[in-house]
């Protein structure tokens, strides 16, 4: 990894259904907060759900972010590694995995960045544009833990290694 | 004691379905059905929000398709505030909705094809599952998977240049846009290095069209008695007989080609379609009126389109038009797996379109939105990727929306999917006492080849709770189950 590795901030979600919008809202304050630091090398992106050409994406990173709500019973938000799996071939294209596009990354370009995944706890999915108080909460928690991690180039390097499953 | 199978989910469809079939005690296909779980409170949740954030609020149906909501819901505000049908817009208001909806037509029809329908041609529907994927396209067939990876994702920058985001693009307005195309973002499509470019699009587009003739070429017993029934077709036309995905006049011909519907204003729609509630389905089934709910159902998308228009405008997918058409002598193809060729035609002529758009200088006009008189209801209508997409709304005196009706493509192909289902189920499982996997999924591919977005939903609460009922030969309910 270089010494200012390349990274890219993924969120995914329908920010129309409420707590859904997680990943989404989450990229927007990020962006806000590494504009507002100068900080470079770091890129967004934000979607409805991953897909196909995220492989491409993600192709030329070297750190990449998915950022994604979470129904799973975790307390507020954690981080999880993600590797490629074959087995993350969803049956429906709504649930393209982080570890599926970075198969298709690996298989079609020849690259393999270290990618892990932010979920964040979310409790509202009704179709309704702003997220719950408690959801919202998560976010800043979350927020606050990867704006530490990103602030200078050696802890982005130390965040992934220090990654623990949850 | 009669026998339910059934086969759930179907995979690599959109969203969630069921499949149930019924056998008697001879093992011969008495029933086949596609139970759709569809969610339809968006219509009622529409209502009491201003008219003018329809266009926005619409795409929170859909992650897959929120453009095509995004412009029929702009069309209808169109005639809401004034400004007509489809042509009343300016010529930048109405070239850069144009551009939005061939941007969002040529990457849904390519990730279709690409990831979801290229496994089951490249290695069979009877191979084994772990290679009949886009992974094992991705190994096996390198530079198509790549070509369709990027193909999809010029189709997402020409919607994030024209709608102004990925996500709940702002670009459709009541009466027009809000963003005219800079130059620099027109060169970026139209100069960008290879292969990232309009004209790279459509060479890699012919390419597609010529892998599916070959195909279908070598495979002619299989997809013409696959899933092969005649049906009508609906779809909106130019005035003129051209192939307009964005706007037209309604169109029906029969399976032989007879004029059902003669190009009528689709404002009229409710003098023409109605829909038919069935207890076993979510979804309803449309027909049309004057051919009655037996009769009347229709086939939309990509199949129908080429089936009821007279030509395509761009020169390269009419050529292909035209042996299309030669196929069947000119009569429309009522062969479901046909739909590929009719799909990846229309890719061509997207990735035409999207260039002769690009070139257009109206595109960087600053004449944005046009406005009239004010009516309280407004129709739009426009072919969506799987078919002919409905949006109707009422307002009140007070801008409110008080009713909202929304046809969506899949619903207006419930009746034919349900059709190929039993076809294939004849086909592939009479006499049958076993599923196995490449039964399963003949099945499935009858499904796919209409390429329905069945939830409606993203991943999150994508997942309906499904009933599943077992009843025996005397109608006796054995077991039921809600998950």
């Amino acid at each position: 990894m270089n010494e200012s590795p390349t990274v890219l901030i993924y969120g995914y979600g329908n920010p129309g259904r409420q707590d859904d919008g997680l990943g989404n809202a989450f990229v927007e304050k990020m962006e806000q907060w590494v504009r507002n630091k100068n900080i470079s090398s770091i890129t967004f992106d934000s979607n409805y759900q991953l897909n196909i050409e995220d492989a491409e994406a993600i192709s030329d990173k070297e750190l990449v972010i998915f950022v994604d709500a979470s129904t799973e019973p975790i307390d507020d938000f954690c981080i999880t590694r993600v590797n490629a799996s074959e087995a993350s071939v969803e049956f429906t294209m709504h649930a393209v995995s982080p570890s599926f596009i970075l198969h298709l990354c690996n298989q079609l370009f020849d690259k393999y960045p270290h990618c892990c995944l932010l979920h964040i706890k979310g409790y509202e999915w009704e179709f309704k544009e702003k997220l719950s108080s408690k959801a919202n909460a998560n976010m800043l928690k979350a927020f606050d833990f990867l704006c530490d991690k990103l602030r200078h180039p050696e802890s982005r390097i130390s965040l992934f290694k220090e990654l623990v499953e949850c | 004691m009669a026998r339910k199978i059934t086969i759930e989910p179907v995979t690599r469809v959109e969203g969630h379905g069921k499949v149930t079939i019924h056998m008697d005690d001879n093992n011969n296909i008495v029933q086949s059905r596609l139970h759709i779980v569809e969610f339809r409170g968006f219509e009622r949740f529409v209502q009491g929000r201003p008219y003018w954030e329809a266009p926005v609020l619409v795409q929170r149906l859909c992650g897959i398709c929120p453009v095509s909501h995004h412009l029929a819901a702009a069309k209808a505000m169109d005639v809401i505030v004034g400004a007509g049908t489809g042509d009343g817009l300016t010529p930048t208001g109405e070239k850069m909705r144009r551009l939005m909806h061939y941007g969002q037509i040529f990457q849904s029809h390519v990730l279709h094809f690409f990831h979801l329908v290229s496994p089951d041609l490249l290695f069979g529907i009877d191979a084994s599952p772990e290679i009949r994927n886009i992974i094992g396209v991705s190994i096996e067939h390198r530079d198509l998977a790549v070509q369709g990876v990027m193909m999809r994702k010029f189709g997402q920058e020409i919607i994030r240049a024209t709608a102004g985001k990925k996500i709940h693009g702002t670009g459709a307005i009541p009466g027009g846009i809000n963003k005219s195309l800079s130059i620099e973002e027109r060169d970026f499509f139209l100069k960008g290095d290879d292969p990232f470019n309009a004209d790279h699009m459509i060479t890699w587009s012919l390419g597609a069209v010529e892998f599916i003739k070959d195909y279908l070429k070598k495979n002619r017993e299989l997809v013409d008695n696959f899933a092969a029934f005649p049906s009508n077709h609906l779809s909106l036309v130019r005035k003129d007989g051209a192939m307009d995905l964005y706007h037209g006049v309604l169109r029906a011909v029969d399976h032989n080609g007879k004029k059902i519907l003669h190009d009528v204003d689709y404002l009229d729609y409710l003098d023409y379609i109605g829909e038919e509630v069935k207890s076993w389905t979510y979804m309803k089934f449309p027909f049309i009126k004057k051919l009655g709910k037996e009769d009347g159902w229709y086939r939309v998308g990509p199949l129908a389109r080429l089936n009821a228009c007279d030509f395509i405008p761009t020169p390269h997918a009419q050529k292909e038009f035209e042996e299309f058409r030669a196929y069947t002598k000119g009569k429309p193809n009522n062969m479901s797996l046909y739909t590929h060729w009719a799909r990846l035609i229309e890719v061509l002529h997207a990735a035409e379109m999207m260039k002769e758009l690009l070139h257009d200088p109206d595109l960087q006009g600053d004449d944005l939105v046009v406005k009239g008189t004010k009516t309280n209801e407004g129709i739009g209508l426009l072919e969506a990727p799987r078919g002919t997409l409905f949006h109707h709304y009422r307002i009140n005196d007070d801008d409110l929306i008080e009713m909202a009706n929304l046809i969506v493509s899949t619903t207006n192909n419930n009746t034919p999917m349900n059709r190929a289902v039993e076809s294939v189920a004849k086909q592939y499982m009479t006499g049958q006492t076993e599923i196995t996997e490449p039964m399963m999924n003949a099945v499935e591919v009858a499904i796919r080849a209409y390429d329905p977005c069945i939830s409606c939903a993203t991943h999150a609460i994508g997942k309906m709770p499904l009933k599943i009922e077992l009843y025996d030969s005397q109608n006796h309910l054995l077991d039921k189950k809600q998950k």
